[in-house]
């Protein structure tokens, strides 16, 4: 198992251009580690939506990356997203999955079918071009690189901990400011 | 075509057209199957994305609307009725323009909704009115005109708005 901080800071250090799209807990890990990076798209709204407004953002700008970093938690909310991502089949999405088996927001409750769930599995039957798990940051270090430049939809699981707890600031997340700091952003 | 005769897919679709949406995020309904969803998958103008569950397009358009593209969620009341949450959070939380034609399954048509005996059809427009949502009901010929300025009010104010259709096209 890898700590999510530790994980996301190997992440960063490859992201320059891309769309990032982080849902709650990894919204606040990853403010921690890239609070410049204008390009991060907060407003995921209801939960279970991140990989949605992903594909929303991979569809309307074709030149960019998307970086979805979406939960385990979350993801289950909106299972159909796979089957839409895989169809819809954008080239410039990828689905990072931060699975730490647990509702870690809301009481650290586990998730349904912890332990015996594969995401990747899911998303290769509904149609990804390809998936990948990681459980080592030697190997997911070695390995993200070229999962930036891979065709997509590809999806990428992350065994995790949570790490060092990050500042939390909804108000952040929620508020106008982060959504036209990304909108200016986008248009550059 | 008469005013008062029922409104017709193309127009419609004509209507929708002409302010500049590309894009259609739909989950079928029976409502506009054939006068819409049908001839949308294979209308050059468009793009459609078929999605699994009504808050999946929420989120797409609301997305979508960052990339300054304008996109219609074509869905059927119960979809809207299941995608609140998500509508409250893009939508009327970040004030995101999430355009929504929605079916009015089993109204009948010259029945105001509030009026029809489908409880379903009932409450949407209730509903709605609580949220803030503007809405606008399109059964007729007549009512053409008044879809592009309800599909400009939403990218104007940057909210959602919904598009009732009042009957099977």
């Amino acid at each position: 198992m890898m700590r999510r901080d530790l994980a996301f800071r190997i992440l960063a250090r490859h992201v320059r251009e891309e769309i990032v799209v982080p849902v709650y807990q990894a919204a606040q890990e990853w403010r921690a580690i890239m609070p410049d990076h204008a390009l991060t798209y907060y407003s995921i709204g209801a939960m279970g939506q991140a990989s949605s407004c992903g594909l929303g953002l991979a569809l309307g700008r074709p030149d960019k990356r998307v970086l979805v970093l979406d939960g385990d938690g979350s993801l289950l909310m909106n299972l159909g997203t796979l089957v839409t991502i895989a169809s819809q089949a954008p080239r410039n999405l990828v689905h990072f999955v931060c699975e730490n088996g647990m509702y870690e927001a809301n009481g650290g409750h586990p998730i349904p079918g912890r332990d015996k769930l594969s995401f990747s599995g899911l998303a290769r039957a509904a149609g990804y071009r390809n998936t990948y798990d990681f459980a080592e940051l030697g190997a997911f270090e070695a390995a993200v690189a070229g999962l930036l430049r891979e065709e997509g939809p590809i999806m990428v699981g992350l065994k995790l901990v949570p790490g060092e707890p990050p500042p939390q600031d909804y108000t952040f997340i929620h508020g106008a400011p982060a959504r036209e700091t990304f909108r200016a952003a986008l248009k550059r | 075509m008469n005013d008062s005769e029922p409104i017709g897919g193309g127009q419609i679709l004509d209507a929708v057209a002409a302010r500049g949406v590309e894009i259609i995020v739909s989950v079928p309904d029976i409502t506009t199957s054939e006068g819409l969803l049908w001839p949308i998958a294979s209308d050059k103008r468009f793009r459609l994305v078929r999605v699994c569950k009504e808050d999946e397009g929420v989120s797409i358009c609301g997305a979508l609307s960052f990339c300054d593209k304008r996109a219609l969620l074509l869905i059927q009341y119960t979809g809207l009725l299941d995608s609140l949450n998500a509508i409250r959070a893009a939508g009327c939380d970040y004030k995101l323009p999430v355009c929504m034609m929605v079916g009015l399954l089993e109204k009948e048509p010259g029945v105001p909704p509030t009026q029809s005996s489908r409880f379903g059809v009932r409450i949407v427009e209730p509903i709605l009115d609580a949220m803030g949502i503007s809405h606008d009901l399109f059964e007729l010929s007549g009512d053409t005109p008044r879809i592009g300025p309800a599909i400009d009010r939403c990218y104007r104010d940057s909210w959602p708005g919904a598009l009732l259709i009042g009957r099977r096209i």
